[in-house]
């Protein structure tokens, strides 16, 4: 019995030291964080602050199916506002306006390049396939870049024109437009690709057509295979711009399934910027494809062009073609 | 006139999702939508916080900065609206908004997406007040009524505030020096460029 009465009394010394000892503890531990009321629980708390600037995203753990969801603050959404507000309107008017205007002052001065001599013979450029290549890509990227300005030069011009309502409705078709016809422009550059690549391969004569300008200030014409370096360029801006417009744009058309909100916003700053310099690029193409050049417009439209114009501006191309093929016929009939 | 706004007080939040719940039902959104969550952060380490984010009615909201047929708004109440008459679904709004608010129902191909869909502080859209037509679009309108967002009056912990900016923010400062700590209302710095300190 004695163990008993030891055990009981060994029991109540340690509650009376519980008792006494506890809120003593606990003082000392509000002290420490100076709070009225108790421990502190926020000592180890996140701060919202501290997360910014360590990851410029706060990000957590949702509980909806939308994983994209955990993330709960991300404050460079400013940053894509300031681009797409700011920078972009400025970029896309300078450099469309700017090509205008660069084309205008060319054609004012040089004016209108002409054909020195016809000689009344044709000679194939572009056969159908390559033809229609050209055209549907033609067709879908002037399509494309219409709605596509129309994403930040819209509300700004077309709209005090024609209403909200209006330019609401337009903007809608717009946007199926743009999201559609993507798909024959990217077939287009690929046909492009298969078509034409081979021809487009820098080749001995292309430092000297750009040293000679390609001509266009001169009457010059600098010898040329299938394709000068002016049009190879042309060419690789089309192809190389065309790839990144259609991977960020793949992107958009399929929000988040490869990219996060950064990925997104990075995607449109591609293909923003990317659009609008081949905006500016094709520009150029199409003036001296019809007004800037006699005989150049046939090469797209018949296909077949005047065999002096082609002599004058693609000789080596006009040489290995009088070799390989019979490509070359009378346009009309023959006098004998 | 008030200036609308939400506070989340983050050391109260439970994570028991009755804001979300509540927002769906009162508004009878549509599945795939949230127009409200919480998101936990540091989930299951020390110092873990849950934070029920919403629109948070941006003073200068990006999102209206972006759209490319101006579709939004902002009322008397300073609460961020839009009009789903004019939305094309474009998604920049999502882009640019800090905290993700902008939801689209996904319809038709690719990734297209539908007309936008977010809080409205409960205060529905650019229709008529307490109509049918309202409703369908933008849920209800209890602004109109005379109540706070729902989500807000749900909450059990009272961790999520909504009302005018001054008042809840009164609210939240006694808070935090009744006990002594506060984590700061999230999200302030960024939608309205001034903070809390308790």
């Amino acid at each position: 019995m004695r163990i008993q009465q030891f055990l009981y009394l060994f029991a109540a010394l340690i509650l009376a030291i519980g008792i006494v000892s506890g809120p003593v503890g606990a003082q000392n531990q509000a002290g420490m964080s100076q709070s009225d009321t108790g421990s502190n629980p926020t000592a180890q708390a996140v701060s919202e602050q501290k997360l910014l600037q360590e990851l410029d995203r706060i990000q957590g753990r949702v509980t909806i199916p939308d994983r994209k969801s955990g993330v709960l603050q991300q404050p460079e959404g400013r940053e894509y506002r300031a681009f797409h507000e700011g920078a972009l309107p400025w970029i896309a008017g300078i450099l469309i306006l700017g090509m205008l205007l660069v084309l205008a002052v060319f054609y004012m001065v040089r004016g209108r390049i002409r054909m020195d001599v016809h000689s009344g013979q044709k000679i194939l450029r572009f056969n159908v396939l390559e033809r229609f290549t050209h055209w549907m890509t033609a067709t879908a990227f002037i399509v494309l870049a219409i709605t596509g300005v129309n994403y930040f030069f819209g509300k700004r011009l077309l709209m005090p024109l024609i209403g909200a309502d209006a330019f609401a409705t337009w903007s809608h078709w717009a946007k199926l437009a743009h999201n559609f016809i993507a798909w024959p422009f990217m077939l287009g550059l690929l046909l492009m690709v298969v078509l034409w690549i081979r021809d487009n391969i820098p080749d001995r004569y292309d430092a000297a057509w750009l040293r000679a300008g390609g001509g266009f200030f001169n009457n010059a014409h600098p010898p040329a295979a299938r394709f000068n370096a002016g049009q190879k360029l042309v060419f690789w801006s089309v192809i190389l711009g065309g790839l990144a417009i259609s991977a960020s744009g793949l992107m958009m058309l399929f929000p988040f399934q490869f990219a996060n909100i950064a990925g997104m916003q990075i995607a449109q700053y591609v293909h923003a910027i990317a659009a609008v310099v081949l905006i500016a690029v094709i520009l150029g193409h199409i003036y001296i494809g019809t007004l800037g050049m006699e005989g150049a417009y046939e090469a797209m439209g018949t296909g077949e062009v005047d065999l002096a114009w082609a002599k004058e501006h693609h000789s080596a191309w006009v040489e290995g073609e009088k070799v390989s093929s019979a490509s070359v016929r009378p346009s009309a009939t023959p006098a004998e | 006139m008030a200036r609308m706004k939400f506070l989340c007080d983050a050391d109260r939040c439970i994570e028991c999702n009755a804001c979300v719940t509540a927002c769906k039902n009162e508004h009878d959104v549509p599945w795939g939508i949230n127009r409200r969550r919480v998101v936990t952060i540091n989930d299951g380490k020390p110092g873990e916080r849950s934070v029920s984010m919403a629109c948070m009615h941006c003073t200068d909201a990006p999102c209206a900065a972006v759209c490319p047929v101006d579709c939004f708004y902002t009322t008397a109440d300073a609460v961020v609206l839009h009009s789903k008459d004019l939305c094309i679904g474009c998604g920049y709004c999502f882009y640019a908004c800090p905290f993700g608010a902008p939801q689209y129902p996904r319809v038709g191909n690719f990734g297209s997406r539908g007309k936008m869909d977010k809080c409205t502080f409960c205060a529905g859209g650019p229709e008529p007040d307490d109509t049918a037509v309202e409703y369908v679009k933008y849920g209800a309108n209890r602004l109109a009524q005379g109540k706070l967002p729902l989500c807000a009056e749900m909450c059990s912990t009272k961790s999520l505030l909504a009302g005018d900016g001054e008042i809840i923010a009164t609210i939240y400062k006694e808070r935090v020096k009744q006990r002594g700590y506060g984590s700061g209302a999230w999200g302030w710095q960024t939608a309205y460029r001034e903070t809390i300190t308790g």
